[in-house]
């Protein structure tokens, strides 16, 4: 125990508090990897999360709620895609665009919404494996949504890794005209990487709304969209270090929060910027090797692909 | 020889807008034969052989492949009727292994294990050894090329197009490829070559098709024909090979002493302890396959990348820790293999990219004011003397054709009254008349005086306007000969020989 902190019960608590950003994260992986740059991740968890809020009240069922926010995400994940993929627009002026139009649209639906309850999350029940010492609060006690988080990190590993369709998606972000040439449909591939992204990004806006809050407030996500769009470029586009990396952030929130309550003598604002500081360090520190190759960079990122060229 | 018809192509036609690429095409191709598409760049060859592969749609004529309709709506079409094309432009994606690559360009891969086990199996017997667990971009030019056919091999092809081969391999490495061509042509596999260069062609082609302008002007046998002959088909006119005087070389101007630079190009190759020293009315010539730091060598020299300060002298200064602009005025011009995005600014026109290089040389700008008449007459100046097709100096870079954008930008450079040159593959994609008035004019400013650096892989080209020859190879120069009497033997070690190719022949 330092400080009166419980390393179990910070763990424990860390790892909800970093889900959010690591499916936003992932989300934004695989879109990455197939060549675009979706800087509308911000805009896409906070739809994800009002749209989850509201069906998740009305029906009572949370995981409704999450259906309705990965829909809501990857609706629109959607609009940024047609946008980009079939009117050929510039993928960064139109992802910050995205934001903008998400944090908007997200505070008019959520007019009426503040203040109500959503209905809870149950944790997975894993019976006397929740009692067990240290294990116990760690591993078997926590709901749903961080299970498959932790699932999708692995699904997403191997998809790249060992899939016919991950290969051609890595293929289509490494050189989208040979792909073209080579008779894959870079367009489609892209339009469903994104679709995918989006809807992890509404997934991880709703778990915020639904499960760590939980309630609705205007800019709910306060910036997670970003941390995860930073994660993924430190993580040099690995799912494995995109875990590591979004649990040293959800971490260091964590820990800072609970050191500003024991009152430790360091300043609020320098406890509050660590979370930033640490995680971005951290993986700057893993991704220093040289070369391309090694940082892992899908070569036609935040390219535009037009097939007459 | 085997008489039946393979594919038969008839009357095909294709236009885009303002050009016409293919007017009324026709000719055959016999199952085995090594058949060759001969004709100049932009006379509709790559057009006509992506319509076979079905990337692109005609919009009138018939295709017929052994005897049945054949019309291709994408590749994976054409793939499964047993056509397969090796890419002039490399399809491959350098941040995935050699397997991968494979896979990609297959309909029903194995599992990766298996694929391996193929690859290595097929790549011995065709004498062309290849490391499937390899990252496409850590390979030679010449093993990328391996990877490609081993791709379209493991399918079986019944025809194979290949798209200019042989532009960026070694004369070893085009006698193993030429090797392999044979051997899959006497196991009954067609091959339709698409080149220009006619020594080639004559030694490896059975039959061949001339197209000029999208038309087909001839069909012949190219053993039959003279290499001047089938040059006079393919270009319509009579050629003059460039004039070159008597002259002596003068003082040291250009002087490079143990440059090392390395790649700002992950995948790129580091210059090692290059020297060089080029004399004033001397061209020194430096050969290379592709990737072997060429492009390094440009930027080291043009002041794109900074070095020592004594590695590069100008004249006997010091120029190495000075940008470009430094550089030019102290006489030095470069003028770099990429077109648009390095040596001219696409969307920018003609004017502001004459200004961009010229303003330091032809005192464009005045206490930081343009003096827009003065680069417009510039700008003119060099459309003038260098035969640019364009509408006028108003029209954007991008909207040129590869061969008057090239014209343009080695005019510009060689019409600031320069001491040292320095061009990177300046004939690249320029048909052969355009390309034969830019050798003129390298040789013109050689004859006044200056000191002229030419990096090509063009091995004629080099031998026909060189001095001096040496070859860059992983890197570091080879030290330089006169061309006077060098075979291409030599060249070919000089250049690093076959990157090991031979072996494998010994054992098949």
């Amino acid at each position: 125990m330092i400080a009166g902190i419980d390393p179990v019960v910070l763990i424990a608590s860390l790892m909800a508090a970093s889900t959010p950003i690591l499916l936003a994260a992932l989300g934004e992986l695989v879109a990455e990897r197939s060549g675009v740059l979706n800087l509308g991740v911000e805009g896409m968890m906070i739809t994800g999360a009002i749209c989850g809020f509201i069906v998740a009240v009305h029906t009572g069922s949370p995981f409704l709620g999450f259906v309705a926010a990965a829909a809501g995400g990857a609706a629109l994940a959607l609009l940024f895609a047609f946008l980009t993929q079939v009117l050929l627009s510039n993928q960064v002026a139109t992802g910050l665009a995205a934001t903008l139009f998400g944090l908007g649209l997200s505070s008019l639906m959520g007019q009426g919404y503040s203040g109500i309850k959503p209905p809870p999350t149950a944790n997975v029940p894993f019976g006397p494996l929740a009692h067990l010492p240290v294990l116990g609060p760690i591993l078997f006690s926590h709901d749903w949504v961080l299970y498959f988080s932790l699932a999708l990190v692995v699904g997403t590993w191997a998809f790249l890794k060992y899939t016919r369709a991950g290969l051609v998606l890595r293929a289509v972000g490494e050189n989208h005209d040979a792909a073209h040439a080579l008779g894959y449909r870079v367009r489609l591939i892209r339009t469903l990487a994104l679709a995918h992204g989006g809807a992890c990004a509404g997934l991880g806006g709703a778990y915020l709304s639904l499960v760590r809050v939980p309630q609705w407030t205007e800019g709910i996500t306060a910036g997670a969209g970003w941390i995860a769009l930073a994660i993924v470029v430190f993580a040099s586009w690995r799912p494995g270090r995109v875990l590591l990396g979004a649990y040293i952030f959800g971490g260091v929130s964590v820990l800072q929060l609970r050191l500003q309550a024991a009152g430790i003598a360091i300043p609020v604002q320098i406890l509050s910027m660590a979370p930033y500081l640490i995680t971005i360090l951290v993986l700057v520190v893993m991704s220093a090797r040289r070369g391309r190759a090694a940082i892992g960079a899908p070569a036609a990122l935040g390219r535009v692909f037009h097939a007459s060229d | 020889m085997k008489d039946t018809e393979l594919l038969a192509v008839e009357g095909i036609t294709k236009a885009y807008p303002g050009v016409v690429a293919n007017s009324d095409v026709s000719f055959r191709i016999r199952e085995g034969e090594v058949h060759s598409l001969l004709g100049e760049n932009g006379a509709g060859k790559s057009t006509l052989v992506k319509m076979i592969y079905g990337l692109v749609k005609p919009d009138s004529g018939r295709m017929r492949l052994r005897g049945a309709a054949y019309e291709p709506k994408e590749p994976r079409e054409a793939r499964s009727s047993g056509v397969a094309m090796v890419f002039q432009h490399f399809s491959l994606f350098e941040a995935l292994n050699v397997a991968e690559n494979v896979a990609l360009g297959m309909e029903n891969p194995p599992a990766q294990r298996a694929l391996a086990e193929r690859i290595r199996t097929v790549s011995e017997d065709y004498g062309l050894p290849l490391d499937p667990n390899r990252l496409v971009g850590d390979l030679s030019a010449g093993e990328r090329q391996r990877v490609e056919i081993i791709r379209c091999l493991l399918q079986d092809p019944k025809l194979l197009i290949m798209d200019e081969p042989t532009s960026v391999l070694t004369p070893q490495e085009v006698e193993i490829l030429f090797k392999t061509l044979r051997q899959l042509s006497s196991e009954g596999t067609a091959i339709l070559y698409i080149s220009h260069k006619l020594e080639e062609i004559r030694d490896l082609c059975d039959g061949a098709t001339i197209l000029r302008r999208g038309k087909v002007v001839a069909t012949c046998t190219p053993r039959e024909k003279t290499a001047r002959e089938l040059a006079e088909l393919m270009v319509g006119e009579t050629l003059t090979p460039p004039a070159r005087g008597e002259k002596v070389p003068g003082d040291v101007a250009l002087d490079v002493v143990g440059l090392s630079v390395a790649s700002p190009n992950p995948f790129g190759t580091s210059l090692q302890n290059v020297h060089m020293r080029v004399r004033k009315g001397e061209i020194l010539g430096i050969a290379g396959v592709a990737g072997n730091g060429q492009d390094e060598l440009l930027l080291a020299l043009s002041g794109e990348i900074p070095t020592d300060r004594d590695a590069v002298k100008i004249a006997g200064r010091g120029v190495g820790d000075q940008g470009p602009n430094a550089r030019r005025l102290a006489g030095l011009v470069a003028a770099p293999e990429e077109r648009l995005g390095h040596a001219a600014a696409p969307d920018m026109s003609l004017t502001e990219n004459a200004l961009l290089s010229g303003a330091v040389r032809k005192g464009l700008v005045r206490h930081g004011m343009i003096d827009w008449a003065s680069a417009r007459s510039f700008a003119e100046g060099v459309v003038k003397d260098f035969d640019v097709r364009t509408p006028g100096v108003g029209t954007a870079a991008r909207a040129l054709s590869g061969g008057n954008l090239q014209k343009f930008v080695i005019g510009r450079e060689l019409s600031q009254d320069p001491t040292v040159i320095v061009v990177n593959q300046p004939t690249w994609g320029v048909d052969a008349a355009a390309a034969a008035s830019i050798r003129q004019a390298l040789i013109d400013r050689a004859a006044a005086g200056a000191a002229v650096v030419v990096i090509s892989q063009d091995l004629d080209e080099l031998l026909e306007i060189a001095d001096n020859f040496c070859a860059l190879n992983g890197g570091r120069l080879s030290a330089p000969r006169p061309v006077q009497g060098l075979t291409v033997d030599e060249i070919g070690l000089m250049m690093g020989g076959a990157h090991g190719m031979e072996v494998a022949h010994a054992h098949a």
